[in-house]
């Protein structure tokens, strides 16, 4: 019911909006729960477990009961908090959890089977049989016990991530971190004030009381003005969710909530701040108290209202009573008086309890039960022994305020308990550079508030070395916060604690009895403070049912830990920019364009993307495109790239000595103009790379390194010279995307390159492992006389700017000589067939002996792996070593990942003899054939194996063979 | 977390990757012996304190530093370019 007179909104601003279908009115300014309020609308949804009918209970970020999706279609967004969600023309909200609806809600009879359903059933109930689990018990717990659910499609909304950097980080934008900014800024620092409202001021927002002579709400608005005038960076609808190491802190800025959904700019940024200091004022949470059902719709708490009155303009009842055992809540009578609310009574349970209320007023009574079907009605009040009913539509509570410790948990601080208040207060230092002002210090009047948030900000920016002025304290309501503690009214019946996750007094008890009496240990028993509000309303009085059931006091209980987020955030803000595409960068070589012009079909290499093979017109299968590419390069001349290859160029007097160090071999022997094979070790003796590196120069040489080690090598490059060999005068840089290279193979590869090369090659001047310098069309480009394929063959490089138009040079004169591009299957098959290794064959787990390379270890010299490679088990005739594999039928079909064992043995892992690493089919041959490791399979060529996929369903006879299959004296790649 | 590259300045820990523990600076003689390389190899003190470890700046200048921090505490209590430490080795 609307106030009128009061709040904040905007009443010449109508808005519509919807809620489970039906349309209502509301203003700007107004929040989902309140306009919901405003409309005379209690019941908002239904209970995680018992699916009971609930309400809204708070007008903040804690809120348990009021969880709603908000938005249509792929839009739709489960779970938000109705108190938190502004109000816009055409919002469209649905509540959660009740089917067929929130009124007739068909597992409310889950409320029925509740004694079966209490503390540890899941435990006690599903353990058998364990077949149920996943069929039966889950399923249906799953669907019972539900938050709201995503809308099945694609999130069409953008997120981003951003990072800022200052001096002092205020959290809180209320009385205390108003001054906080106030004294950090005026000491000339650079100030950033979150808050996770749509505008500063926090409670003094939801107060009646007044700063400096002026309404509180207003003295708030001028100072949030007079602070942004002086540079504070104030983030609005940002929710500081998380303390981390070295001052820096997580941020959940929502700039998408309140408007209708857009797709071209972000619904929620996920901020980094790092702050050399920080200061929270997060204010101080309202808990409950429970009694017998506390939780039916209507029921509040007392600050709540307070804020539904003064800052939105609803009362939230049409009878209100009061209940609380503090003096905060008698406010709540003076608010709701003051609006024309008739107040039912004041009860208090202090006995001797000041109030100072025009209303009934009941001291030392409590709140034992409540009436209503699907909404509050009448409350039952013991009164001395006596018991009566009170005719209420809404029952404000206060047991007292929590100061809001979380961030001071997300580093193992440990609240320290304070029995003035009866609350937990953060401990001292808990998180490094963060001091804390305010209620969430446990201070609890204003004026408190005012003085320690300046003073906190001053202390801040004097720790920074800044002169921090001294602010007057502006004159504000001062006063003692009288509180005796009452957690749960005793009494039969369920009494509420954790609204989200369903957890009662009984339950803590319970679990008390059962021995789950350490905190950690009933929290997961119950499942209180699990929820998504970590038990905000609700921890504190747990662990006090639970001190008194195990008769310790709340200092020895402890508390559990509260974790980052502070309020949920999601894993797509998190993640922003990580869906679909953005999940990892893309990586095009410059043939990307005129390859996919091709229609070649292209594969993930790392990050780059690598055409497969080019298909021609009326081929039907890969495999046809592929054997036509390898027909190509066996006869004639085929053109790739190659550009993908890790590229290092390293310059220096120490290079050669370099190169020795990270190679097994001697580089220092290469003469200029003439490349070597060089093969990398792990200082464990394994293989970590190969590659080919050229002499370019005196003094500098180009390494290659596999595509997929590319960043590895490098990595290991700077750890070899930079932590081992620092004296080494050389430096290296990868210039893998500066340069585009292709490979051009085949006999007829130097007649192609003489087309375009600006002098003429022949070979006495270019021989097999030659390179150097070349102009390519008029450009200035790089030569080397190489071959991964055995043909004939050369890689050419010239500037990645050229790289395109050499591409599609090169390839247009390798189709009027008959021959074309080929992609990485055919690249693939020509390796195999010359028994070239891949990652496939040095996958970590192989040695330069394995490979049949333990030679290629220069006696003369040290370098990294050398000593470990030497150990006897790693050279160790019997170890697994590479061959060739082909089958004795030749029509067989063979696969990698296969296993090896002797014939006439089983498949079984004891037998096991090696394992198939690649396979191609070879269409020079005719027949597949394989590289793969067998023990000892050196000393075994001829033999035959059985080989075995029991994945596919394979089981052959193949013969070991070398793995060099075609040409191995190397004819033709030298001719 | 942050880190001061002494190159680059303070910088988010996203910028940087552990590279595991410094002792990985001090590579034994190629005739140390088979304990001496195991131990540089794989063993390891996991204590509780404070601990001298191998990051590079992966996404800033690529330089590897020896990162002084407290395993308790995550506090950084120094951070120095790996060059220096193993030239003054």
């Amino acid at each position: 019911m609307r106030v009128e007179g009061k709040g904040r909104i905007d009443r010449s601003r109508p808005v519509d909006f919807h809620f489970d279908g039906v349309k209502y009115g509301g203003y700007a300014g107004d929040t989902l729960a309140s306009a919901l309020l405003a409309n005379d609308i209690r019941l908002v949804g239904r209970s995680f477990k018992y699916h009971r009918p609930r309400g809204i209970l708070s007008a903040g970020s804690e809120e348990p009961n009021a969880l709603m999706t908000v938005g249509e279609g792929a839009a739709a967004e489960p779970n938000i908090r109705a108190p938190m969600q502004e109000l816009y023309d055409g919002l469209v909200a649905r509540s959660q959890n009740a089917w067929p609806s929130l009124k007739y809600d068909v597992l409310e009879a889950n409320d029925l089977l509740a004694p079966f359903l209490s503390a540890g059933f899941y435990y006690k109930t599903f353990m058998w049989p364990k077949s149920f689990w996943e069929g039966v018990y889950e399923p249906f717990i799953r669907r019972a016990a539900g938050l709201g659910a995503l809308s099945g499609e694609a999130n069409p909304s953008m997120y981003a991530r951003a990072f800022a950097e200052c001096d002092v980080l205020v959290i809180g934008g209320g009385p205390a971190g108003l001054r906080a900014a106030r004294a950090a800024v005026e000491a000339g620092l650079d100030v950033i004030l979150a808050d996770e409202s749509w505008e500063m001021g926090g409670r003094l927002l939801s107060e009646t009381e007044e700063i400096e002579g002026q309404p509180a709400a207003a003295w708030a608005e001028a100072e949030a003005v007079s602070l942004a005038d002086m540079g504070v960076r104030m983030m609005t609808r940002t929710t500081v969710t998380g303390a981390y190491d070295t001052g820096v802190f997580g941020a959940l800025e929502k700039r998408g909530h309140h408007t209708p959904h857009r797709t071209d700019a972000p619904h929620e940024v996920f901020w980094r701040i790092a702050a050399r200091r920080a200061v929270l004022c997060a204010g101080a949470l309202e808990r409950p108290i429970a009694f017998r059902n506390n939780d039916r719709p209507g029921v509040m708490t007392a600050g709540a209202v307070r804020s539904y009155v003064n800052r939105f303009g609803v009362a939230p009842g049409k009878r209100v009573a009061i209940f609380g055992n503090n003096d905060s809540a008698h406010q709540t009578a003076r608010d709701l008086l003051g609006a024309g609310v008739k107040v039912t009574a004041v009860i208090d349970s202090r006995a001797d309890a000041q109030v100072d209320v025009d209303a009934p007023v009941i001291t030392g009574g409590k709140v034992v039960g409540t009436k209503g079907r699907l909404g509050l009605e009448q409350i039952i009040v013991d009164e001395n022994g006596t018991t009566r009913s009170l005719m209420a539509d809404c029952l404000a509570i206060s047991g007292g305020w929590n100061p809001t410790v979380h961030l001071t948990c997300h580093m193992n601080g440990r609240p320290v308990w304070e029995p003035s208040i009866a609350s937990f207060v953060p401990a001292e230092g808990a998180v490094p550079g963060l001091s804390v002002a305010g209620s969430a210090a446990g201070i609890m009047d204003t004026f408190g508030c005012l003085k320690s948030g300046a003073e906190a900000g001053a202390a801040a920016a004097k720790d920074l070395g800044a002169k921090a002025p001294k602010l007057p304290t502006p004159h504000a309501s001062a006063g003692t916060y009288q509180i005796e503690p009452l957690w749960a009214v005793p009494g039969k019946g369920r009494a509420w604690l954790d609204f989200q996750n369903d957890v009662t007094v009984k339950d803590i008890k319970q679990a008390a009895q059962e021995n789950y009496a350490s905190v950690e240990h009933m929290k997961r028993y119950t499942t209180q403070g699990m929820a998504t509000d970590q038990g905000k309303n609700s921890n504190v009085a747990a662990l006090a049912i639970l001190a008194d059931a195990t008769g310790r006091g709340l200092p020895e209980t402890g508390t559990t830990t509260f974790r980052p987020p502070y309020s949920p955030v999601a894993i797509a803000a998190m993640g922003a920019g990580a869906q679909g595409k953005g999940f990892a960068p893309r990586r095009f070589t410059t043939s990307h364009a005129a390859t996919i012009k091709r229609g070649a079909p292209m594969i993930e290499a790392g990050l780059w993307y690598r055409p497969s093979y080019y298909p021609e017109e009326g081929e039907t299968h890969w495999r046809e495109s592929c054997d036509r590419e390898v027909n190509w390069v066996r006869n004639v001349v085929g053109v790739c790239d190659v550009s993908t290859l890790g590229k290092i160029d390293i310059q220096g007097p120490d290079a050669a000595a370099f190169l020795e160090m990270v190679y097994t071999g001697a580089f220092s022997t290469l003469k200029e103009g003439r490349v070597r094979y060089g093969l990398m070790l792990r200082e464990d003796g394994h293989v970590m790379d190969d590659g080919t590196t050229a002499r370019m120069g005196p003094e500098h040489y180009v390494m290659t390194t596999t595509t997929a080690a590319a960043g590895q090598v490098m990595r290991h490059l700077d750890f070899v010279h930079q932590c081992l060999a620092p004296e080494l005068n050389v430096s290296f840089i990868s210039t893998t995307e500066q340069w585009a290279q292709f490979a051009v193979a085949g006999p007829r590869s130097r007649e192609l390159l003489n087309a375009v090369l600006d002098t003429a090659i022949d070979d006495e001047s270019w021989p097999f492992m030659s390179c150097g310098e070349i102009g390519v069309a008029g450009v200035p480009g790089r030569l080397f006389r190489i071959s991964f394929s055995g043909e004939h063959a050369y890689e050419v490089a010239v500037p990645s700017r050229y790289g395109d138009s050499l591409f599609r040079l090169l390839v247009a004169q390798a189709e009027a000589m008959g021959g074309g591009a080929y992609g990485m299957e055919a690249l693939n098959v020509m390796r195999i067939e010359k028994g070239f290794i891949t990652h496939a064959e040095i996958h970590g787990r192989t040695t330069a002996f394995d490979i049949g390379m333990g030679r290629m270890i220069s006696p003369k010299k040290d370098c990294i792996g050398k000593t470990m490679a030497a150990r006897p088990g790693l050279v160790d005739e019997d170890r697994e070593q590479l061959v060739g594999l082909k089958p004795v039928d030749p029509k067989v079909s063979l696969t990698a990942g296969a296993h090896l064992y002797n014939d006439g043995t089983s498949p079984v892992a004891a037998n096991d003899q090696g394992y198939v690493t690649s396979v191609a089919h070879s269409p020079t041959l005719g027949h597949d054939i394989a590289l793969g490791f067998v023990r000892g399979g050196r000393d075994r060529m001829g033999e035959t194996m059985r080989f075995w996929d029991g994945l596919r369903d394979i089981d052959t006879v193949v013969e070991i063979c070398s793995p060099v299959f075609l040409d191995p004296e190397g004819e033709k790649l030298r001719g | 977390m942050r880190l001061k590259c002494p190159i680059c300045g303070e910088r988010d820990s996203r910028e940087f990757t552990y590279m595991g523990h410094a002792s990985m600076l001090e590579r034994p003689a190629p005739d140390a012996g088979d304990v001496v390389w195991d131990d540089y190899l794989h063993n390891r003190e996991n204590i509780a304190g404070v601990v001298e470890e191998l990051w590079q700046h992966t996404e800033g200048c690529g330089a590897w530093l020896v990162v002084q921090r407290d395993t308790r505490t995550h506090e950084v209590l120094g951070v120095k370019l790996a060059r220096e430490v193993a030239r003054a080795g």
